[in-house]
């Protein structure tokens, strides 16, 4: 069971983490829908540092309207910018009052 | 930006990424030196592995594009599950998962990693120097559809754009959309026509 299925409104979290992360600062406190479910995955934060036997993380593709993501670019109201994200960097939209 | 200029671009960006990467050229170049008089590696062998990461090359994207715009049933299994319906056209995949999205008349998409190179390599070979260059990773995000007019390719505003940032698992291809006259076109011939570009999504139209 995961804690996210299509259609969610997801926030992204700003958790700070040093060293290997690969969620880029542009999609952090903002608002997406999870389009996609990847399986579950080996977190890079750890591969990076040389932990292989660490828990596998679920992965899902989420999408952000681009105008929230650039405002100050031309972008058609329907474009839309997806990426991966793992599961403990995100949050559902309705908790995130005073998430990160 | 005209079209006819930007090959100058780009290779400007390439000189920026290898201005930024000499002090690691310097240890490699070392290292190899090392090695090869020490008898561990051969020239030789170098270039044979420089070889094999460059050797996919285009065409098996081409094959595997040009099996799915006349074999319905087959793009169907390629949409679905990307890496399976590759393996099918006997295509090794090193990727651990393949995600086909699919150009419609009213949906473009592009492909890009804003965190390093991650690009579909068993099936496209190496990226292009302008897919690994700061400024497409930065502006392919940020201004996608400026940067595809600077490709030659204005996309109207009617058409949604859906910018794909590979940076974690996944490994991404684009269905470019077929050309009218499909029916006129053997397979070699339709393989011809699909650039690595548009399976990238920085082309559209085929044919």
């Amino acid at each position: 069971m995961t804690r996210f299925c299509e259609g969610d409104l997801v926030r992204v979290l700003a958790l700070g983490k040093a060293g290997h992360v690969r969620i880029p600062h542009y999609v952090r406190q903002r608002t997406g829908e999870v389009v996609g479910y990847c399986g579950t995955y080996l977190n890079p934060e750890d591969l990076a540092v040389g932990i292989t036997g660490g828990k596998a993380v679920d992965l899902y593709r989420v999408a952000f309207a681009q105008p929230t993501l650039w405002p100050d670019e031309v972008h058609a109201a329907h474009d839309r910018l997806i990426i991966e994200i793992y599961d403990p960097w995100l949050a559902p939209l309705s908790e995130t009052s005073n998430a990160p | 930006m005209p079209h006819d200029h930007h090959h100058e671009e780009h290779e400007a960006l390439i000189i920026e990424d290898e201005a930024g990467n000499i002090e690691a050229q310097i240890i490699v170049d070392a290292l190899q030196e090392v090695l090869i008089s020490k008898g561990l590696l051969t020239a030789h062998e170098v270039t044979a592995a420089i070889a094999k990461l460059e050797s996919p090359g285009i065409h098996l994207g081409a094959k595997v594009v040009a099996k799915a715009w006349t074999d319905p049933a087959y793009k169907q299994r390629l949409l679905q599950d990307g890496r399976a319906a590759v393996q099918e056209l006997d295509i090794p995949v090193t990727e651990a998962r393949i995600i086909v999205v699919e150009n419609t008349p009213v949906r473009h998409n592009l492909i890009t990693c804003t965190l390093c190179s991650c690009y579909p390599r068993s099936i496209l070979g190496q990226p292009p120097s302008w897919y690994i260059s700061k400024a497409y990773r930065a502006r392919s995000v940020r201004e996608p559809r400026r940067v595809l007019a600077e490709f030659g390719l204005d996309l109207p505003m009617e058409v949604q754009l859906d910018v794909h940032d590979s940076n974690a698992d996944m490994r991404y291809l684009v269905l470019p959309e077929p050309p009218t006259d499909l029916a006129s076109y053997g397979s070699a011939g339709l393989e011809a026509m699909i650039s690595r570009d548009h399976l990238i999504g920085v082309a559209r139209r085929v044919g």
